[in-house]
């Protein structure tokens, strides 16, 4: 009896090995959202476009994309392309958040590179974004007709993401609004 | 003779490794800090936002504080926690606060709930382990008798040669 | 040319240690005296080669080879040379060969002091280094090799070393903790010799305990130096984060305290053999683990190396390995623990044991805490939490808290048995007089009532006064204090010396924890600010060019209650390469209390905004582990030199050995 009690560490030892294995292939970076299923925060921001004051009412009726984005942040510039494709084949209306950024180098951004935003809203000091539990961007959500926060993507678009998460995501959005 | 010169030498060595730390100290050094610019009315107020700043972690960062990341959202929200504790808000709204927006990967405090209480409770378990096997080892450790407690005689001659040695010296 | 010899070298070591980890093991097995007696020309060869291996690549860094991948990376050519010469573990491949070099150095250092010990059983240790010493340099080979090439297209310049690592922290912090971490492998190398040949006695500990003191002493410093270059790196007064790659270390740490007071036990007394092995297995497991932790990608810091999966399998393989593998045959051929005997139930090796167990205890906790986000996440399916300092310090502290207590306890103890009332009468003034003082101190400096702050002071004065207890009881028949100073047996002074120095870093950690004061202000020209005892007064800045930057010096006037103290001149930098702003923290260390002063920004105004901090005591947490690593020092000096005299002496003379346990000329104490 007492030979088998040496054998606990081992045993222990075994265990701990294998969970420890499980986590390499875990990401502990990504920080998944609190806010799904919650509405979307209030707010009152001006319009990068235009500068005139929005809210929540003035946010599409159908689902739609919200994207965090800023000029500084390049791989927003490398998602661009696949959302400004989405806004020529008019798949689904994109709404920007400009987060921490400076009003003219976002207007010269977006003249630059071409705006796939409906509009985009001013949000300089980040409290928007900190109300959506945003980081850092670029950030994606998908937001249902009621205003309704549904799915979080982190980080750049790719083609393959688009396909492969954005797209299905959405389509089940959609799906659920026609019931 | 041999044994005090080096007991000297190391003496002087951890001296000098002494001075060497607090001495270096004293040049101005490059740091990440971050500093905020907040004014507090008490001292406490500035207590509270220290301590927060420090439970509360960077979403961004590779595992820092909010008091150890410079920039981004990490300055957004220590901005925030100053705006709510000028405000009068309580540490629980301020921790409310951040839990609905970030979720508890922001609570360097994991919160205690049915998936953190092996977690909470986990420490005190080893313990009381530790002491069912010392109780254990103590129990089966044959008792000593007082024969096998008194020194016997041939450590009895022993110890005499020893302080026969000790008082020629 | 060059980085091709290094290749070429490192293949060699790994071609040696392979030899080193079968032929003389084998040899000690059966008896072939020819195999056992390549054990120490081996690692000879082991560690030249890898000692060519780091001067190639330091040759590769001085040279600004950049066809050298790992050089491109963590070199430039406007680097200072120190910088460039210790970018050799700049990052992962370079700092795995140092880890590695370190192994050998320590396999050198066994084969030239291991004399005194038969020829197979020194086989054996050096032979189970060997094995860990190949997997080590098959790790590079396949997954991290230093020497790869960028071949053909160089870049022209490298990317620079990381302007945080280039500091003196840097200079001293890796390579002083690497030695220690890798230290432990030498005792672990002995305990599984031991569990192999049998032979599992008071000499196995005896000769045991020098590699494990001084791999403990090492790792003290190294985990200090850590600590202290945190502090002023990241300069807002931390000095311990709990961070994931810091907690390997400290749990190894916590594993070898256990470690060498064990084998204390075990060489003292015979018992508690098994504990000891296992402690020693687990203490280097938990080295392997923090090297698997820092350089797999499994938990986020800011220390990790670049995550990479493969090379965290390749390490995970290794660590199940060779700890299966000691477990394993910890489990097959240790004794059993029925064999403890000899000892009642209040006596120095039941505090010992208890201590022990405190340690394991706090080891295991820390453990729990640093892999449980980890095991959450898996298990809850991507949900992420955090566990930091405020869950870490909860733990740790209350268990330190008794550790404490049984400390002074075991100290005054005697072996085998000691009555309840023996302890009571020595201790009682000393338990009165920590907690009398322990109320009044702080209370007394402060003006103020702090339990925290009793407690600490408490607990740190029980062991302080139990230490002038116990030499008082030492010396008292003795005609002086002089002389009875003089007689207590040098192994006995180290691990007084050990104790306090752990007693300083107690009061120092919690006292500054518990008075650090800062605050932050926006200051004009001309304006002060008050913060405790002191006043800041800001004289305004001037504009100050360096070498590669622009900066903006501050002057302030620091007072103590009216009297001048000194001035200080934090500053503001922008790098002109990088055009990054940077700031310089002014820092007044003290042997009471550091104040510093770091700058914020310049407002239109013309005001700065800045924050300004007081650490009491926060330089005792480092004194203190100097102290420590000290008494660990001395405390092997003193014995192992005497004894390699004596050995000496009696093979001159022809005369038999003296028998294991008994030490000529030593005074039945410590």
């Amino acid at each position: 009896m007492s030979r088998l009690k040496l054998f606990i560490p081992v045993i222990v030892f075994m265990v701990m090995a294998v969970m420890l294995w499980r986590g390499l292939y875990l990401d502990p970076r990504t920080l998944p959202s609190v806010l799904i299923d919650k509405p979307l925060p209030d707010f009152e921001l001006p319009r990068v476009e235009d500068e005139a004051l929005i809210s929540k009412a003035d946010l599409p009726d159908e689902p739609f994309l919200l994207n965090v984005w800023g000029s500084y942040c390049l791989p927003c510039l490398q998602e661009n392309p696949i959302l400004m494709a989405a806004k020529e084949a008019g798949v689904v209306p994109i709404v920007g958040v400009n987060y921490k950024d400076k009003l003219n180098l976002a207007r010269l951004w977006m003249d630059d590179n071409g705006s796939p935003f409906d509009f985009s809203i001013m949000d300089a000091d980040g409290r928007l974004g900190i109300n959506l539990g945003v980081y850092g961007a670029p950030e994606t959500f998908i937001v249902d007709g009621n205003g309704v926060i549904r799915y979080k993507h982190i980080g750049v678009i790719d083609y393959k993401t688009w396909d492969e998460e954005i797209m299905p995501a959405l389509a089940a959005v959609r799906a659920e609004a026609t019931l | 003779m041999r044994r005090s010169v080096a007991l000297v030498r190391l003496y002087c060595l951890s001296l000098l490794l002494v001075l060497g730390a607090v001495v270096a100290g004293a040049l101005p050094q490059p740091t990440l800090a971050a500093v905020d610019a907040f004014e507090f009315e008490t001292d406490e107020q500035q207590r509270r936002f220290r301590q927060m700043s420090d439970d509360f972690r960077c979403p961004m960062c590779q595992n820092t504080s909010l008091t150890g990341s410079s920039g981004g959202v990490a300055e957004d929200l220590r901005r925030e926690i100053y705006l709510m504790i000028m405000d009068g808000k309580t540490d629980y709204e301020i921790e409310q606060f951040m839990l609905e927006r970030y979720g508890d990967f922001i609570f360097y405090r994991p919160r205690l709930t049915l998936e953190t209480v092996l977690l909470w409770f986990g420490p005190l378990l080893f313990l009381v382990l530790g002491g069912w096997i010392i109780f254990g080892i103590i129990r089966r450790a044959q008792p000593m008798t007082q024969e096998q407690v008194a020194l016997n005689d041939e450590e009895q001659q022993r110890l005499k040669a020893l302080l026969d040695n000790v008082k020629r010296d | 040319m060059v980085p091709e010899l290094g290749q070429f070298a490192l293949i060699l070591s790994f071609c040696l240690c392979v030899l080193l980890g079968t032929l003389p093991l084998i040899g000690a097995g059966t008896g072939n005296q020819l195999w056992i007696s390549l054990a120490r020309p081996l690692t000879a060869g082991v560690f030249v080669f890898l000692s060519l291996c780091l001067l190639i690549l330091g040759y590769s860094f001085v040279t600004d080879d950049f066809s050298v991948q790992f050089v491109a990376q963590h070199s430039n050519s406007l680097l200072p040379i120190q910088y460039k010469i210790t970018a050799v573990w700049g990052g992962h491949e370079g700092s795995f060969l140092f880890w590695t070099w370190m192994l050998a150095l320590w396999m050198l250092a066994v084969s030239l002091f291991s004399k005194a010990m038969p020829d197979d059983f020194v086989a054996r240790v050096l032979g189970i280094m060997g094995l860990i010493g190949a997997g080590y340099t098959l790790f590079m080979i396949a997954t991290s090799n230093p020497f790869d090439r960028v071949l053909p297209l160089s870049p022209a310049d490298g990317a620079d070393l990381n302007s945080a690592l280039q500091d003196i922290g840097f200079i001293i912090h890796p390579p002083s903790l690497y030695m220690g971490y890798v230290g432990f492998s030498v005792v672990f190398a002995f305990a599984i010799a031991a569990l192999l040949s049998g032979r599992l006695d008071s000499a196995w500990a005896r000769w045991s305990r020098p590699w494990a003191n001084a791999a403990w002493a090492i790792l003290t410093i190294g985990i200090a130096l850590g600590s202290w270059w945190a502090y002023y790196e990241l300069g807002w007064g931390g000095w311990w984060a709990w961070d994931p790659v810091e907690n390997p270390p400290m749990i190894n740490w916590l594993l070898g305290t256990a470690l060498i007071h064990s084998l204390a036990v075990t060489e003292k007394r015979g018992v508690f053999k098994s504990w000891t092995v296992l402690l020693a297995i687990m203490a280097f497991a938990s080295s392997l683990l923090g090297t698997f932790i820092t350089r797999s990608g499994l938990l986020t810091s800011v220390h990790a190396f670049a995550s990479d999966p493969t090379r965290g399998v390749y390490i995970l393989g290794f660590l199940g390995l060779v700890i299966g593998g000691s477990l394993l045959l910890f489990a097959l051929r240790a004794p059993l623990m029925k064999s403890e005997f000899g000892f009642a139930s209040v006596s120095r090796e039941v505090f010992l044991l208890a201590n022990n167990i405190i340690l394991v205890v706090a080891s295991a906790a820390i453990l729990l805490g640093t892999l449980y986000p980890m095991v959450y996440q898996a298990v809850s399916g991507g949900e992420l939490i955090s566990v930091g300092p405020p869950y870490f310090n909860t733990i740790f502290v209350p268990l330190m808290s008794i550790l404490v207590i049984f400390l002074v306890l075991g100290a005054i103890s005697r072996w085998k048995k000691t009555s309840v009332a023996y302890l009571k009468q020595q201790l009682r003034n000393v338990a009165i007089a920590s907690v009398v003082l322990g109320l009044i101190l702080p209370l007394a400096l402060t003006l103020e009532f702090n339990v925290g702050a009793s407690i600490a002071t408490a607990l740190g004065l029980w062991i302080v006064l139990g230490i002038v207890q116990d030499i008082r009881l030492k010396i008292a028949n003795k005609p002086s204090v002089l002389a009875g100073l003089r007689s207590l047996a040098v192994a006995y002074i180290g691990m007084q010396i050990a104790h306090f120095g752990f007693a300083v870093i107690l009061m120092g950690a919690a006292l500054t924890s518990i008075y650090s004061i800062e605050k932050s202000v926006l200051l004009s020209p001309g304006q002060g600010v008050d913060l405790g005892h002191y006043h800041f007064q800001f004289d305004g800045t001037e504009h100050l060019s360096g070498p590669n930057f622009e900066a903006e010096r501050a002057t302030f006037q620091v007072l103590r209650d009216g009297e001048f103290v000194r001035e200080l001149h934090p500053e503001k930098r922008v790098y002109v390469a990088s055009m990054s702003p940077s700031t310089e923290m002014a820092i007044d260390a003290g042997f009471t209390r550091d104040l510093f002063i770091t700058l914020g920004e310049e407002r239109e105004s013309g005001a700065w905004s800045m924050s300004i901090y007081i650490k009491p005591l926060v330089r005792w947490v480092w004194l203190g582990s100097i102290i420590m690593a000290l008494g660990a020092i001395v405390a092997v000096l003193d014995k192992r030199y005497r004894r390699l005299k004596v050995k000496t002496l009696a093979q001159a003379a022809a005369e038999p050995e003296a028998t294991p346990g008994v030490s000529g000329g030593q005074t039945v104490t410590g």
